[in-house]
């Protein structure tokens, strides 16, 4: 059974404006898929629509085999976990302990539990000097960082991530990366919506392309991230080592990778010959 | 005259034991473009705060040193006066923006300042049509995306046409051809008036092309101040938590090779002139 499937979904805002326009795919258990696609293309309304926060106006949501118009609330709560792009959104406790402890406590965790997996996401995400403070005068990345903690502390089946990198330094972006991974590694199910190209780029995921509602493609990332024509449909600028490659096609250097080390092989074999 | 100086900065918030700036001093020439970059927690939006007035008059804590912005004594000055010359564009859109319309939101300050509503109305218009977002104009800025928001906050203070902007991730919601847009427009807009452009971003790529100087923090003090590109020559900057773009990091594997670059390329652009100065020797 998919752990994701979108019927020819669309959804149209109480205010009238249509965010998603027939949309379909199915993502596997397991699967790391990654939607890209420019401001206002549906990216988030696809991302709330998994845990049920949004239902379709046409076509069905699907999640582990229950439609998300049947299933009920603490259902989808329980199997999906959302991490927003406003992380202050996510916020209502007076300390950042607290804010992990919440949700676990609520799916009725004996405290010692709690306690163990808090510590430990708190210190994942090198928050633990923090950890009773309030999460309101936490910096950017910190409030983010905090977000990921709650959903990581409480490890749902399927992990929606919207926009993790926002406000991240390299080497928190690369922790995340790892994150991922290993969420990956334990069968878990994670879609994230994100802009950073170069950190999609290392991620290597299956990319869904959106623009204004629609699904553009959906590939392997080398596959879309060399595809200049729909990059640029969708607001979308190519990895610098793609674009780097792109300038010197007449050089006869035709190679299309999202590796830096095959790049540079492909420009000394071409330029020394 | 320097528009800005900062000297021996120290700064802890209220109830907190440790100084999350320590000991920063530098000058900002007008016209200048300075990009700030360094670890998350390192104190950069605090140095914003304390750039814009929001540090003392707002936040409480332990301040010392001094800062001058414009020829005011920011301690001294309210923030009112201060935001006439200043433009900040905080890191969360969502917190700037009040109004029920996005042309509200964007005019809301203009009105403040009392100007003709033709001025108003061509304020506007232009910020807008800079951003890309003018089919948003009646809509409820509450009711946008999260890129579509951080858009309209950076119109509204644009539109306000600061002598000094300062941007806190600006392009943290923004899609990667909005980002460079963004980037592009200050530095014209930089260039033309002779604006002067702070900029916190950790999408180095972007914006390293572009500035003059490079300002990297670690752990509330100032531990590089000059140069981009000489930085990721000298420094490891991944340590600094400093994202080492994919040119610069396609150069050094180029290097192991065959040694063609003497700096790093900082852009596609540099690197493909470097190469195809090296090809055209060869032929
Ligand atoms: N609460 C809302 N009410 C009405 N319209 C909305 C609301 N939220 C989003 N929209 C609109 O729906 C469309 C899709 O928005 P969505 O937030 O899904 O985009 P996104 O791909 O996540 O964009 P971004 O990259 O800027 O975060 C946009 O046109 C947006 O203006
Ligand atoms: N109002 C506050 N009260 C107490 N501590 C604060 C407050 N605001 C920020 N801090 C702390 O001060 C430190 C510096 O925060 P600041 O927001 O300046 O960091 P930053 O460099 O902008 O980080 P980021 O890149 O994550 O936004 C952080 O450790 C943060 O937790
Ligand atoms: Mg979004
Ligand atoms: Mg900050």
């Amino acid at each position: 059974m998919p752990a994701v499937e979108f019927e020819h979904v669309s959804y149209q805002y109480k205010s009238g404006v249509k965010a998603l326009d027939d949309v379909s795919f199915t993502i596997e258990r397991g699967e790391l898929v990654v939607l890209m696609g420019e401001n206002g293309s549906g990216k988030t309304t696809i991302l709330k629509h998994l845990n049920g926060l949004l239902k379709p106006t046409e076509g069905r949501v699907v999640i582990d085999g229950t439609d998300t118009r049947t299933a009920t609330v603490a259902q989808l709560a329980a199997k999906v976990g959302l991490v927003f792009q406003n992380a202050e959104e996510m916020f209502f406790e007076s300390t950042v302990r607290e804010e992990v402890a919440f949700a676990l406590k609520n799916f009725g965790y004996s405290e010692d539990v709690v306690k163990r997996r808090v510590e430990w996401a708190l210190r994942f995400m090198e928050l633990d000097a923090y950890a009773e403070n309030s999460p309101f005068i936490l910096s950017g990345g910190e409030k983010k960082r905090l977000a990921l903690a709650i959903v990581l502390a409480w490890g749902p089946e399927i992990i929606a991530l919207d926009e993790p990198t926002i406000g991240q330094d390299s080497l928190q972006k690369e922790k995340m990366a790892e994150m991922v991974r290993l969420l990956n590694t334990q069968g878990k199910t994670v879609i994230m919506a994100s802009h950073d190209v170069e950190f999609v780029a290392d991620l290597s995921p299956r990319i869904i392309l959106l623009s204004r509602g629609k699904v553009m493609g959906d590939g392997d990332a080398e596959e879309v991230l060399t595809d200049m024509e729909k990059l640029a449909k969708c607001s979308i600028l190519p990895p610098q080592v793609v674009a780097t490659l792109n300038r010197l096609q007449d050089l006869s250097i035709t190679r299309r990778t999202l590796s830096v080390e095959a790049a540079a092989r492909e420009v000394v074999e071409k330029i020394w010959r | 005259m320097p528009i800005i100086e900062v000297s021996s900065l120290n700064y802890r918030y209220v109830g907190q034991r440790d100084y999350v700036l320590r000991d920063i001093s530098f000058m900002v020439n007008e016209g200048e473009f300075v990009l700030i970059v360094g670890p998350s927690g390192c104190g950069k939006s605090t140095l914003c705060r304390c750039l814009n007035g929001l540090i003392p008059h707002f936040y409480e804590g332990d301040l010392e040193g001094d800062v001058w912005v414009a020829g005011h004594r920011v301690r001294e000055t309210p923030t009112h006066v201060l935001s006439q010359h200043v433009g900040m564009v905080f890191q969360n859109p969502q917190n700037q923006l009040f109004s029920l319309s996005v042309e509200n939101d964007v005019a809301f300050a203009l009105e403040n300042l009392s100007l003709p509503r033709e001025e108003i109305r061509r304020r506007v218009d232009e910020v807008l049509s800079l951003l890309g977002i003018t089919e948003l104009r009646d809509r409820s800025p509450f009711e946008l995306s999260g890129g579509q928001q951080q858009k309209v906050a950076i119109a509204s203070v644009l539109a306000m046409r600061p002598r000094i902007i300062i941007l806190d991730e600006p392009t943290s919601f923004l899609d990667p051809a909005s980002s460079l847009n963004l980037i592009e427009t200050i530095d014209r807009i930089r260039k033309s008036l002779g604006l002067t452009v702070l900029l916190v971003e950790h999408r180095i790529e972007l914006a390293a092309p572009r500035a003059n100087r490079l300002i990297v923090m670690n752990n509330g003090q100032i531990v590089y101040d000059g140069n981009p590109a000489e930085f990721f020559e000298r420094y490891d900057a991944h340590s600094y938590g400093v994202y080492v773009p994919k040119v610069v990091r396609l150069a050094r594997e180029v290097n192991k090779h065959v040694r063609l670059f003497n700096k790093p390329p900082l852009s596609p652009e540099e690197f493909e002139e470097r190469v195809r100065m090296f090809a055209s020797r060869r032929v």
